[in-house]
């Protein structure tokens, strides 16, 4: 089995990207705001943009290896790239789309990406949806060794997004190739990958599991990114073993992470509780605040109590009769607020 | 009781209309359609259409097959002296035909720049039928080669990337996706450089002369002939009419889809098609 090894380094606008990799059979999301270097990195990687320095390999393979001279071009280089808003050739058929990668698979994928009856169709009669399948179809006719996805969902609307997502899911497990994904949808990154990457200035700060980020941010954009409330405060070490952090509005908070100084006080919207009164629960955090905002979402509300937001189900919303403007508690465990060192 | 704005538009259009339609007009009812088909068979404006359709055959070759290469190289790398480039691609279109006919001469004439070169290989190119597709190119490409140019420019780079990453070299890219997706505006450009170059007067005049059945193409023999035989300016002056005209048309029929294919703009409003 073939891995893919990656070093690059190469200089944006305002930053360097500055990026180390290796993946196996597996898929690696790259998740970070737009203009973090993500696309950068997989052109690169497809041999579309030269780094100044760098070295790709796969397997045994070198395709770019800045040291010794080594430059394959895009033509030479086993990739399937599937591009943001798909860049299907326009004067082309989706049949021919798809060929124009390998001749020999054509029916079989357009019956794999259930596109056979769109075969003489024009990209620019085609949903976005039917898009995204013509381009993963083309990306595979190739028979490509690694598959890159630039944005793979960005294109879709919210109710085409999801059915999306979940075959591609289906897709990548099948195929079993190294990918990597670049998206600034955390979302879609934990869905879709096996690992995620969280990449922002050209670096990437930390990599793990989707579990592994959201249990411990590496830092407060990671936490920030992954959905977290973020409050600022100082830390220092408290009671029974905790640490007090004294918010900038000067309210307390207990976590059980030791850390000093500066930090960033995470905690999900998820784990968050709220009460009209104050509980006698095992939760050792409890900020009053006013209710600022309600959002209905499906079968979940997100309500903005002070600085924070809180994700409960419809059912509990409707049983504490909340509205905006009255005051109640939000209440997390010490356990559930993490800590992340600021700058 | 129309308002006196209303009758002041009205009156310029009709007048701008007549005017510009009344000499287009008057070529083909000033003599009898029997003696514009005579005038048309007279030996010189043969001996011109013969000229005029090998001249500009070859001339039109050249502009196509080296042209289209280069435009595609200046629309696709960036480099500093760039602009200064396109800039002198551009400077033959704003230059009086004179000008480019002197230029000519002082390039490739006997005692021009490479008159001494061209005398060595046995050639000399002025006042010959090479000479009027010389002048013809110096003219008639810049229409072609700047179009070209931004035809190139204005396809989606990310179009000619999945040609690459999809296994296709630069060669099969350029033939499969670029010039393709190029091609309106490249028929346009090039419909544009045919019609000037059939209209070439000033410097084919200067470079070539005006030799009956060797330099003599139809706008020339037009001018020559006009204190000859009128009749058969007049029918030379049909001719041009008609392959104008013709060109006109083409160029508003070309297929608007390959001049607006960028898929962006077709994913901007991914879900407003079927």
């Amino acid at each position: 089995m073939d891995t893919l090894d990656l070093t690059l380094d190469h200089p944006l606008r305002s930053f360097r990207l500055s990026v180390a990799a290796t993946l196996g059979r597996e898929t690696l999301a790259l998740v970070g705001p737009s203009g973090a270097g993500k696309s950068s990195v997989l052109r690169a990687i497809a041999g579309l943009l030269g780094p100044e320095r760098g070295r790709i390999e796969l397997g045994e393979e070198t395709w770019l290896d800045t040291d010794a001279g080594v430059d394959l071009p895009p033509e030479r280089r086993s990739v399937g790239l599937v591009f943001q808003e798909y860049a299907l050739f326009p004067h082309l058929n989706v049949r021919r789309n798809v060929a124009f990668g390998g001749r020999e698979r054509v029916d079989e994928l357009l019956e794999r990406f259930r596109i056979s009856h769109l075969a003489h169709a024009r990209p620019g009669d085609l949903s976005g949806g039917e898009r995204q399948r013509v381009a993963l179809a083309r990306a595979l006719a190739r028979d490509p060794s690694v598959l890159l996805l630039d944005e793979p969902l960005s294109a879709l609307d919210a109710h085409t997004r999801n059915v999306v997502r979940g075959e591609l899911a289906e897709l990548l497990a099948e195929l079993r190739l190294p990918t990597l994904l670049v998206t600034h949808d955390f979302e879609d990154a934990a869905a879709l990958a096996d690992r995620v990457g969280v990449i922002v200035d050209g670096r990437i700060l930390q990599v793990g599991s989707a579990g592994d980020l959201l249990a411990a941010p590496a830092d407060a954009f990671v936490a920030s990114f992954t959905g977290a409330n973020l409050l600022h405060g100082t830390a220092r070490p408290g009671l029974n073993g905790l640490t007090e952090v004294v918010l900038d509005d000067a309210r307390l908070a207990y976590s059980t992470d030791e850390v000093g100084g500066r930090v960033g006080l995470a905690v999900y919207p998820w784990e968050i509780a709220l009460a009209r009164t104050e509980p006698a629960d095992s939760a050792v955090n409890h900020l009053r605040g006013d209710v600022r905002s309600l959002v209905a979402l499906g079968n979940r509300v997100r309500v903005r109590v002070g600085p924070l937001t809180a994700e409960i189900t419809a059912a509990s919303a409707e049983r504490l009769a909340l509205r905006e403007g009255e005051p109640v508690v939000a209440s997390f465990k010490a356990t559930a607020a993490r800590l992340v060192p600021l700058a | 009781m129309r308002s006196p704005f209303a009758v002041v538009l009205a009156l310029a259009t009709a007048l701008t209309l007549s005017f510009l339609i009344l000499p287009i007009v008057a070529i083909f009812v000033d003599i009898p359609p029997g003696r514009l088909l005579d005038g048309m068979n007279d030996p010189a404006a043969v001996d011109a259409l013969v000229v005029t359709l090998k001249t500009t055959l070859v001339a039109n070759i050249v502009i196509l097959l080296v042209g289209t290469p280069a435009a595609y190289w200046l629309a696709t790398n960036e480099f500093r002296a760039k602009p200064l480039l396109v800039t002198a691609v551009e400077l033959p279109l704003v230059l009086p035909p004179a000008v480019a006919g002197i230029g000519l001469l002082a390039a490739f004439g006997r005692l021009g720049l490479l008159g001494g070169t061209l005398d060595v290989l046995g050639l000399s190119i002025p006042f010959t039928q090479l000479a009027v597709v010389f002048a013809v190119m110096f003219v008639a490409s810049p229409f072609y080669i700047r179009a070209a140019i931004s035809a190139f420019e204005s396809i989606d780079p990310a179009l000619p990337g999945a040609a690459r990453t999809l296994g296709a070299g630069p060669a099969r890219t350029f033939f499969r996706v670029a010039l393709p997706l190029a091609s309106g505006g490249l028929g346009a450009g090039w419909a544009l450089s045919f019609a000037r170059g059939i209209g070439e007067f000033g410097a084919t005049i200067m470079f070539a002369g005006s030799l009956q059945g060797v330099t003599q193409t139809l706008s020339l023999a037009v001018y020559e002939q006009f204190d000859v035989d009128f009749d058969v300016a007049l029918a030379i002056g049909a001719e041009l009419v008609a392959v104008s005209a013709f060109l006109l048309l083409a160029v508003k029929l070309v297929p608007t889809w390959t001049r607006s294919t960028s898929p962006s703009t077709t994913l901007s409003a991914p879900f407003a098609s079927r």
